[in-house]
């Protein structure tokens, strides 16, 4: 067993997840949705083993890092961080019905560092900017806010998608009632903007002490901003004006957008400090 | 709030405050500083006026000076936005507070029944056993359960309330002040410290350096040597370590010599030093190899730069005369080379270049001599920033309050549970179980949920 195998089955059991909660969704058996949970479930053990063994290969390799230095191994650990937030979401929660809109965003992500022939999965020593004990913590925190506003972002596409009067028997039976979804929703972007802003702090703190200043308007470093700001933005219209479903949604979607081109867009379309990943 | 607003509607400094503290202005500052701040991501930032003619073209490059798009940052108008936003978390925080104070530290804590008992969520069940010892057993569960207990009898029931966390509504207005410590702590910054970029060659020593921004001179209190600069390289080619070796001198005594590295910066006497890049630097003397392309001769002799040496059979001289990190020969970089002249004997004299990643460039030149650099001093000069930033301290500061704020706010909330014991007619006792939270109600039913299975167990039990 080495990382690349464990991470390859990880990619195909999120997979098989995924098809399980679609197939939940669409036949509404109880019994596909707990399928769906325990194969979700191998594949955050495989997605977990094959980080570690990334790990410990680079010590193998002799450059010893974390793995979290590149575009590769940070999608990877953002399947991760999704995976593990849904996972105690249902565990918590007891609700299978929002699988279908989250297993796919992990698998996706997963998918696309193993898939994108431009995604080098090459174990790569660090860099003298990365080498530090901040890495760690900037990281994680990030990933984490990253994992809570992509899981949001799932449970908003339902107000877009689920009729206002569901039937019985009709296809949308099965989720979760708006109660449920908005109060969810809410939580999981508290989550990430609390972990978004421990990660631009920590990044500050990180910056200040490499290169001597905490903030110089970089372009990842104002994306982040942005994001944030959408997100206060979404706060601020929640508990101060009493927004609530389709329209807070929209909000909660726009933040996922700005999230998505802090991660990928700054990367791929803009220059600056920031250009492992 | 809606009878205030009646009562003071006409006086207009009461308007401006009502202006400065709807959430409104709170939400169309936010959204006017993410849309605006997509703007220096996307637009070129500081650079010439070259630059940007060459990018957007003399028309477009007037807008972007009236409205200094070049360093939109610093901006007046987004500085004003940020002022903006400070007035109005200022207004709005005084305004709350004072509404809030009361519930925070209130001077007797009071409860409304009935809107507990109307709860959705309230669980109810039955057990066989009198009002008196039932409310008597759930006081003290509540208590260890929550918190001290206060008591209450209305009609038919006999009301125990507890609750936990009042004092966590004070945590809004922690990141609400931590935002102003940050700004404080960058106006600070502004004002009162400094960046600057200085390259020390190896065996140098300074103690100005020039500010970024305004291109002032700054003195140091000490002098700076860099007594030798380090790189070091991976198997890859992709660098591995940067390193000087530095030396603070203070009044003529040495008073600290220290190695710095990306990531692990010098920090002297307020002043930061950090490894920030790092090249080549000029070099004194190289080795040369000077061949006589028609008699095969070859010489090998070192040389200073600034001197000059005859050429063989008196055909006139050679003068080694620089060096440079960068080579630039025709459009491409060629990377370090020395640079010399040669004079050939009444003739005109011409400049030649010797790359050192290319020993057979000047043969291609075809002239009676070839001249090749075989060995040379390698010195570096190291890239430091020196920066001073006393506002440092405010705004990690803010960033601490701004975490603790953010996870009470978001993660801990003012609870109040309350247990309603009601006797019946045949004799069983009614309980009721509710509570309220100023946060998420989702987590408070699933908490209310457990709270009422434990409670029924204890009476089964006991």
């Amino acid at each position: 067993m080495n990382s690349s195998i464990a991470l390859s089955s990880a990619t195909f059991i999120y997979g098989l997840a995924t098809v399980f909660y679609i197939g939940y969704f669409a036949f509404k058996k109880k019994m596909l949705a707990t399928a769906g949970f325990f194969v979700l479930v191998t594949g955050f053990l495989l997605n977990t083993a094959g980080i570690g063994l990334r790990w410990v290969e680079s010590y193998q390799m002799g450059y010893g890092h974390a793995p979290f230095s590149n575009m590769y191994e940070s999608l990877v650990f953002f399947s991760w961080t999704m995976a593990l937030l849904y996972i105690f979401v249902e565990s918590k929660y007891k609700e299978q019905g929002f699988g279908v809109f989250v297993s796919p965003l992990i698998f996706l992500a997963i998918a696309y560092a193993s898939f994108d022939p431009s995604i080098s999965s090459k174990i790569s020593p660090l860099i003298p900017a990365l080498k530090s004990n901040w890495l760690i913590a900037h990281v994680i925190t990030c990933f984490l806010g990253y994992a809570g506003f992509a899981v949001a972002f799932g449970f908003s596409i339902i107000y877009f998608v689920k009729p206002k009067k569901t039937t019985e028997n009709g296809v949308f039976a099965r989720l979760p009632s708006w109660d449920v979804i908005d109060e969810l929703t809410y939580q999981m972007v508290v989550f990430g903007f609390l972990f978004l802003t421990i990660g631009i702090i920590t990044g500050a703190v990180w910056a200040n002490s490499a290169w001597g200043k905490y903030w110089s308007w970089d372009p990842k470093e104002t994306w982040s901003l942005i994001t944030w700001f959408v997100y206060a933005i979404f706060m601020h219209l929640r508990l101060m004006r009493g927004w609530h479903g389709k329209n807070l949604a929209l909000v909660s979607i726009v933040g996922f957008v700005a999230v998505l081109f802090t991660y990928f867009g700054v990367n791929f379309l803009l220059s600056g400090l920031h250009s492992y990943g | 709030m809606k009878e205030k607003k009646v009562k003071n509607q006409d006086t207009i400094p009461r308007q401006i405050w009502e202006f400065f503290c709807s959430v409104k202005l709170t939400v169309y500052t936010l959204v006017l500083l993410a849309v605006t701040s997509i703007i220096g991501t996307v637009v070129l930032q500081n650079g010439t006026p070259q630059q940007y003619i060459a990018l957007y073209g003399k028309g477009l490059y007037n807008l972007i000076q009236v409205f200094s798009i070049d360093d939109m940052y610093h901006a007046w108008w987004f500085l004003f936005l940020l002022v903006l936003l400070c007035i109005n978390i200022v207004v709005c925080s005084v305004e709350r507070l004072s509404l809030v104070w009361k519930t925070i530290f209130p001077k007797q804590i009071r409860f409304n029944p009935d809107r507990f008992l109307r709860s959705k969520k309230k669980h109810t069940f039955f057990v066989d056993q009198t009002a008196d010892s039932v409310t008597a057993a759930c006081e003290n569960w509540l208590s260890k359960q929550v918190g001290p207990v206060h008591k209450k009898n209305e009609e038919n029931f006999r009301m125990v309330y507890a609750e936990k966390g009042r004092w966590t509504r004070i945590g809004v207005f922690v990141v609400h002040a931590s935002v102003l410590l940050l700004l404080l702590g960058a106006l600070i910054g502004s004002v009162f410290g400094f960046k600057a970029n200085v390259r020390i060659d190896e065996g140098d020593q300074i103690s100005t350096v020039f500010a970024a921004k305004t291109r002032e001179p700054v003195q140091l209190d000490f002098l700076i040597r860099c007594n030798e600069f380090e790189v070091k390289f991976y198997d890859t080619g992709a660098p591995e370590e940067f390193r000087s070796n530095l030396t603070i001198i203070e009044d003529g005594q040495e008073t600290l010599t220290t190695d710095i590295r990306v990531n692990h910066p010098l920090r002297y006497k307020g002043i930061n030093i950090f490894q920030s890049s790092y090249g080549t630097a000029s070099s004194g003397a190289a080795v040369m190899a000077i061949t006589d392309n028609i008699t095969g001769q070859e010489i090998t002799r070192t040389m200073q730069v600034g001197e000059t040496i005859a050429l063989p059979d008196e055909t006139g001289s050679f003068q080694l005369q620089g060096f440079l990190p960068h080579f630039d020969f025709r459009g491409r970089n060629l990377g370090e080379a020395f640079f010399g002249k040669v004079t050939p004997k009444e003739k005109e004299a011409f400049q030649i270049g010797m790359p050192l990643q290319f020993p057979t460039f000047d043969k291609m030149r075809k002239g009676r001599f070839t001249f090749v650099v075989k060995e040379f001093e390698k010195k570096y000069y190291t890239g430091l920033q020196v920066t001073k930033d006393p506002g440092v301290w405010y705004v990690y500061a803010g960033f601490v309050l701004m975490i603790l704020g953010c996870w009470v706010t978001f993660f801990m909330s003012h609870q109040s549970y309350l247990i309603a014991v009601e006797p019946r007619n045949d004799g069983k006792t009614s309980i009721h179980l509710a509570g309220r939270t100023n946060r998420s109600t989702q987590n408070l039913n699933l908490k209310l949920a457990g709270m009422a299975t434990r409670l029924e167990n204890q009476f089964k039990k006991g």
